[in-house]
């Protein structure tokens, strides 16, 4: 057991011994550490004012991440280089990029600039070279700005990199700080006594976690935070005991087996993506579409699960490609569909002290079809008003196998079991599509809020699955408004 | 006199200087309200807020609140010394904290003061409040059955538009819905109070208006205008969402500094900040327009309802501008337009960037689209066909618009952007694309400059200059991003031939000039600069008397050159020349003052000259349309906008970009929802969604109108330009218009509410098709 957490303030170690577990990262650099370049604009993970990058050591280098300091718990620092806004400028000299928002007038009233900055800052770790337009509005997706509308930003994204914005300080101090990092490294379990006898632990194998989360089966787990900050920040919860996944390796695993892709609980959005990608590219697409890069960056696959919100987008996804998920209490495991998991609005098949280890994805059977669509108000970080998932064999222009699932249609992410039912056996063609559109109306009694209406989100859902047909049947039909069609589009528009 | 002497100065008008703070945001050290360092002892402020939308206060119990932990003051209405109103219009209809009664969910009851944030919030949670529910007010329907208003109405006619609608050979009638708009500033609402000496407090508050501060602040506290100051250096955001809903912050603030002696915060969280603060207004338009055949309007009547909220906050105003803005630039022969202002149980909604203007101006936009789909014509065309023109060029309130560009800009872009053929081009494409749809839109922007409110249009500067040469510079426009600092110390530069980088710019404080009018109406630069302008003249004429005196000159050899003056023939460096006027106690401070000339309005008639110009422009959107989904991309904008002879062309570029992206915003994914107890449910950016990067047009071409000097003598004949890019996005919700046209086969009007979600796009493209088969049916 270690009693204290140690990070570097960017060269400065940091010990403490003495902290509420649910403060933020947010508020101990505002209110501790005097540091308020960084800034509270949504305390919720979605403007990105307060982004601040952390590095971590991973195969011999640092991986910088860009992440929301408002939700994430101070905890979660152990182990990590925390640079803030203030640390860019070294001697007296603006960073590259710091530089180039300034000569392209990228900030009006300045309140979301630290975070652009960071997130720029992040982006020059991970592209050697000027990125695209496509790759810059990912990279931007999590930083809100309401003066500029991004023109001029997007345009400072790219002049940095006529400025050498990767030799910076950092890049010249990576070894030292590696050095520093690696020496931080420990398997001992953080746990350490907050205020009012609130615990945080933080176990570092994965034997420790389960055991420990079996002794403390009222805990909360939290991995990136990206659910539980919330709960924190706007719900105003304090939970007496956290246990922080972040430190297991074991857990964010992610392997590829014979047939299978198997995927630790921990693993976040960001480590999973690309093998994701390659293997069933829409699934990719639509994860890269969760939150923002930030969010993709601390959240994790195993939380969106298991928290068994019936707009999270994994379990659509997985659902459809016929993943199981593994569960473990104590050493005790057992495995299941990942359908069965969700037994009903926040409800879900999962024991006290019971922890979600690993989600068993299989690869796609040859000449399977996968298609996902994500529907939300805004394309990029927006929070689903209807996922559609379809994983369909056709065979001789019959319906030979049918996995459909959806979310935001129903209290849980759902298989469509009648459409799927009207699909089987069938022909592929318009007649069993319209009455598969139909029979979704059986499957789904969907609700009415602000992110859509019933009305809405079943037409949406019967056309999802049409989009399906088309892009099958007529594949040169344009019916994206994404990837290369947009490009496309603005190809042929300018 | 060593040294090669500077032929220009770094920083006068008319360059592209960098907004003055621009390094220090990048590195995080820019200081906003919260980043200021905390006094000892500070306490923090959290309002307690209804639950209700409408209900009667039966039993409010703070005891629990009083006893949470680190809690130091509870207020509620009985403790306040002064008046409990806030009303910007002085209708008394306003409390700071509700009395016995709560008129929407979300209006503060109570507030707490407690040692950190933290516990302040906490304690808030643990009011017990009995509410006895009362009816509440929510659509237009009911607001209109309740029959009040929060404000009278207007109306602006001009002849007999009910006789001319009767005898037009094409008649038609129609009604829009138009959605409000969260102003989402990223930095939310704030006020730090410091108590000061006997009856004195200083706030410091992230606010547009720093005087209506002030008065609101001695008002709460029953004090005189003198015992308060009010300070703003810069705020993160406004866009008129500042302009009076810092009042609350500010006057619960000062009063628990001044209940407690010790300093107190109050900045909401983001959540309670949009549940609490208004809107922009959103509308009910009917309208009927009679025309003819060609599509040349002959007469327009339009009501235009708004749902106010609460009380009247500025809804007067903003209901007026939205009549001033229907012809957007198109000339309305006979014409009755009339406005109102509904009372219902929400916040209450307030300025927002154009000020009731934009709204006035999508129902103008749509009657054109009417009259296009009706007689199966380009809007453009019909666009073109109304403009403003010798002799018809009086508007609906009587004021003549003398200055029109529009055809000139609109003829530009057409060409320039290469409308024709891509319209023609995208119909083909449409033919073939059977998911996919394109359309394209141009639409012009002519918007009134002037403070309607004829007394609002003035302004003070001080200016100082010190013995070393450097200067400072103050005046009564606040800084919220627009760069209006940046350009005023340009202007300031220019005057004495200094670099920008010797004019020290400091914060907004009602202590250094008095009685400022807000910064609104795209006005900042127009009559700010002008008011430093006539301070420089000032300190110069004393210099320029003093040279002419001291060196034996005639006034006209004094000569302000780049860093020197030239005194007949020598030249003496600016800081040597100014601290020769001191030794001869010269004056080198004086205030400047402006008033805007020529405005005049009678609003009981609906006649005068509220506008001092107009500011124009135009642009065309290209969108794509998935109509299985109602998912769309903004894939082409091309601007041209009319900024004068521009003080700062970068600045004024990102204000376009930026105002066409926040419009696009409000008329594409912003959509604000209340559920049917009243209670808003899209209270942060995770459920409103503001544009993000991913939304902003690939291409986006924009371009300043050249040669185009304001023909009025304005501050080196440049044009206001915070406001009018907004209305630009006009033209996207028009260009989603023209793509959904097409699943009818541009037969039918589609009648595109706003805002135009991906759901309101689809449901629009269904009913469209379901028409256009009724119309089969009823040919064949």
């Amino acid at each position: 057991m270690r009693g204290e957490i140690r990070f570097l303030l960017d060269d400065a170690p940091r010990r403490l011994t003495q902290f509420d577990p649910t403060m933020t990262v947010l508020d101990y650099l505002r209110q501790t550490e005097q540091l308020t370049g960084t800034k509270e604009g949504c305390n919720e993970g979605d403007c990105g004012a307060c982004t601040v990058v952390l590095a971590k050591p991973e195969n011999g280098r640092l991986r910088y991440q860009a992440v929301n300091a408002c939700i994430q718990f101070l905890g979660t620092l152990d182990g990590c280089q925390l640079i803030t806004v203030e640390h860019l400028a070294k001697e007296g000299r603006l960073h590259p990029v710091q530089q180039a928002m300034v000569d392209l007038h990228g900030s009006q009233c300045g309140f979301c600039t630290p975070g652009f900055v960071m997130s720029l800052f992040a982006m020059t770790r991970d592209h050697e070279v000027a990125p695209d337009e496509a790759t810059i509005d990912d990279v931007l997706a999590g930083n809100l700005c309401r003066c500029t509308g991004y023109a001029p930003i997007a345009r400072a994204a790219k002049s940095a990199y006529d400025l050498n914005p990767r030799a910076d300080s950092f890049a010249a101090g990576e070894a030292a700080t590696l050095e520093k990092l690696e020496a931080l490294r420990d398997d001992e379990t953080i746990a350490l006594g907050g205020a009012g006898g609130r615990r945080f632990f933080a176990p570092a194998t994965l034997d420790d976690l389960a055991a420990l989360y079996e002794e403390h089966p009222e805990a909360t787990l939290s991995a990136g935070s990206t659910d539980v900050g919330l709960w924190v920040t706007k719900q105003m919860q304090r939970p007496a005991t956290l246990i922080y996944t972040g430190r297991v390796a074991e857990l964010a695993r992610i392997e590829e087996t014979a047939g299978a892709v198997e995927i630790g609980a921990g693993a976040t959005y960001s480590a999973a993506l690309a093998l994701l990608a390659r293997h069933y590219p829409d699934m990719g697409e639509v994860i890269r579409r969760i939150g923002s890069v930030q969010i993709r960056n601390t959240g994790t696959i195993g939380g969106n699960i298991a928290n068994g919100s019936p707009i999270g987008d994994s379990p659509p996804l997985l659902i459809a490609a016929g993943a199981s998920l593994q569960l473990r209490k104590g050493s005790v495991r057992r495995s299941l569909p990942l359908e069965d998991f969700f037994l009903d609005y926040g409800k879900q098949d999962r024991a006290p002290g019971e922890l979600v280890e690993r989600v068993t994805l299989p690869l796609p059977e040859a000449g399977s079809i996968f298609r996902a669509y994500k529907i939300s108000k805004r394309f990029d970080q927006d929070i689903t008003a209807a996922l559609g998932v379809f994983n369909l064999k056709i065979e001789g222009g019959v319906v030979a196998a049918a996995r459909i699932a959806y979310g935001g249609m129903a209290a849980t992410p759902k298989r469509a079991a009648r459409a799927e039912a009207a699909l089987l056996g069938q022909p592929w063609n318009e007649a069993t599509v319209a009455r598969a559109m139909a029979a979704l109306e059986d499957d789904f009694q969907p609700l009415t809020d602000w992110r859509a209406s019933a009305a809405y989100r079943m037409k949406v859902a019967q056309n999802l699955l049409r989009r399906c047909f088309i892009e099958t049947t007529a594949p040169d039909s344009a019916t994206r408004l994404a990837g290369a069609a947009l490009e496309e589009l603005g190809r042929v528009a300018g | 006199m060593a040294g090669i002497k500077a032929d220009v100065i770094r920083g006068g008008v008319q360059t592209p200087q960098r907004h003055d703070s621009g390094h220090k945001h990048v590195a995080g050290a820019a200081a906003y309200a919260d980043d200021l360092v905390e006094p000892q002892g500070l306490l923090h402020v959290c309002l307690g807020l209804s639950s209700h939308a409408h209900a009667r206060l039966k039993k409010v119990d703070l005891d629990p609140v009083r006893r949470a932990e680190g809690v130091h003051l509870v207020l509620t209405a009985a403790d306040i010394p002064g008046v409990n109103d806030i009303s910007p219009t002085h209708l008394h209809d306003e409390p700071i904290l509700a009395e016995d009664e709560v008129h929407y969910a979300g209006q503060p009851i109570f507030a707490v003061a407690a040692e950190t944030r933290e516990q302040a919030r906490f304690a808030a949670r643990l009011a017990a409040i009995d509410y006895e529910p009362l009816p509440a007010v929510l659509s237009y329907e009911e607001a209109r059955a309740a029959g009040k208003l929060v404000t009278e109405p207007m109306t602006l006619a001009r002849g007999d538009a009910k006789a001319a609608l009767e005898k037009a050979p094409r008649r038609l009638a129609g009604q829009m819905n138009l959605g409000g708009q969260e102003h989402f500033y990223l930095e939310s609402q704030i006020a730090l109070a410091y108590p000061g000496e006997d009856d004195e407090v200083t706030v410091i508050c992230s606010t547009q208006h720093p005087t209506e501060i002030q008065t609101m602040v001695a008002g709460a506290l029953g004090v005189p205008a003198n015992a308060v100051t009010s300070q703003v250096r810069r705020m993160g955001g406004a866009f008129g969402g500042k302009e009076t809903q810092g009042n609350l912050f500010a006057a619960v603030a000062a009063l628990v500094a001044k209940k407690t002696g010790r300093a107190a915060k109050l900045r909401p969280d983001r959540d309670d900040d949009m549940v609490i603060t208004g809107k922009r207004h959103d509308f009910l338009i009917d309208y009927e327009v009679g025309f003819d055949d060609e599509g040349r309007i002959l007469a327009v009547d339009m009501n235009y309802a708004a749902r106010c909220g609460w009380s009247a906050d500025l809804s007067g105003p903003v209901t007026d501008r939205t009549l001033f803005h229907a012809d957007n630039c198109y000339y309305f022969p006979e014409v009755r337009l009339t406005s109102e202002p509904l009372r219902t149980n929400t916040c209450s909604h307030t300025a927002f960037r154009g000020f009731g203007g934009p709204q006035g101006m999508v129902g103008g936009e749509r009657v054109i689209e009417e009259i296009a789909f009706a007689l199966g014509k380009d809007p453009l065309e019909i666009r073109k066909l109304n403009l403003y023109g010798p002799g018809r060029d009086i508007t609906p309130y009587h004021q003549q618009v003398e200055d029109n560009i529009a055809p000139e800009i609109i003829a530009k872009l057409e060409a320039d952007c290469d409308y024709a053929k891509r319209r023609e081009e995208i119909r083909q494409f449409n033919k073939a694309s059977p998911v996919i749809k394109r359309g394209i839109a141009l639409t012009p922007v002519k918007f009134g400059i002037s403070f309607t409110l004829t007394a609002y249009n003035q302004a003070g500067a001080l200016v100082h200059i010190y013995r070393d040469g450097s200067v400072h510079l103050n005046h009564g426009g606040t800084e919220m991003g627009q760069g209006l600092y940046t350009k005023v110390a340009q202007v300031v530069a220019e005057a004495f031939q200094v670099d920008i980088d010797k004019v020290k710019i400091t914060a907004t404080s009602t202590g250094k000039v008095p009685n400022t009018s807000a910064t609104a109406a795209s006005s900042g630069s127009d009559i700010n600069g002008m008011a430093a302008l006539n301070a420089c003249t000032a300190i110069k004429a004393r210099l320029v008397d003093f040279a002419a005196e001291n060196w034996e000159v005639p006034r006209e050899q004094v000569e302000f050159l780049p860093g020197r003056v030239r005194v007949g023939n020598q030249e003496v460096d600016f800081p040597d020349f100014v601290n020769a006027a001191y030794m001869a106690r010269v004056s080198l401070s004086s205030t400047g003052f402006y008033k805007t000339p020529k405005i005049h309005w009678d609003r009981a008639a609906g006649k005068g000259r509220p506008f001092y110009y107009y500011s124009y422009g135009a642009a065309a959107t290209e969108v794509a349309v998935d109509t299985l989904t109602g998912e769309y991309r903004v894939v082409r904008v091309d601007i041209l906008h009319d900024v004068g002879e521009s003080l700062n062309p970068a600045l004024d570029i990102g204000q376009i970009e930026g105002g066409f992206v926040q419009g696009m915003g409000w008329l594409t994914t912003e959509e604000l929802w209340w559920d049917d107890k009243g209670q808003l449910r899209t209270h942060a950016p995770s459920t409103y969604k503001i544009p993000a990067c991913g939304d902003r047009p690939r291409i986006f071409n924009v371009d300043l109108v050249q040669d185009s000097p304001n023909r009025e003598e304005t501050i080196f004949r440049s044009k206001a330009v915070g406001e009018p890019p907004l209305m630009l996005a006009i033209s996207v919700l028009q260009a989603l218009s023209d793509a959904i046209a097409s699943v009818a086969d541009y037969r039918l009007c589609p009648r595109l509410d706003a805002p135009a979600t991906p759901e309101r796009v689809l449901m629009t493209v269904e009913r469209l098709q379901r028409e256009a088969a009724e119309l089969e049916g009823k040919v064949a």
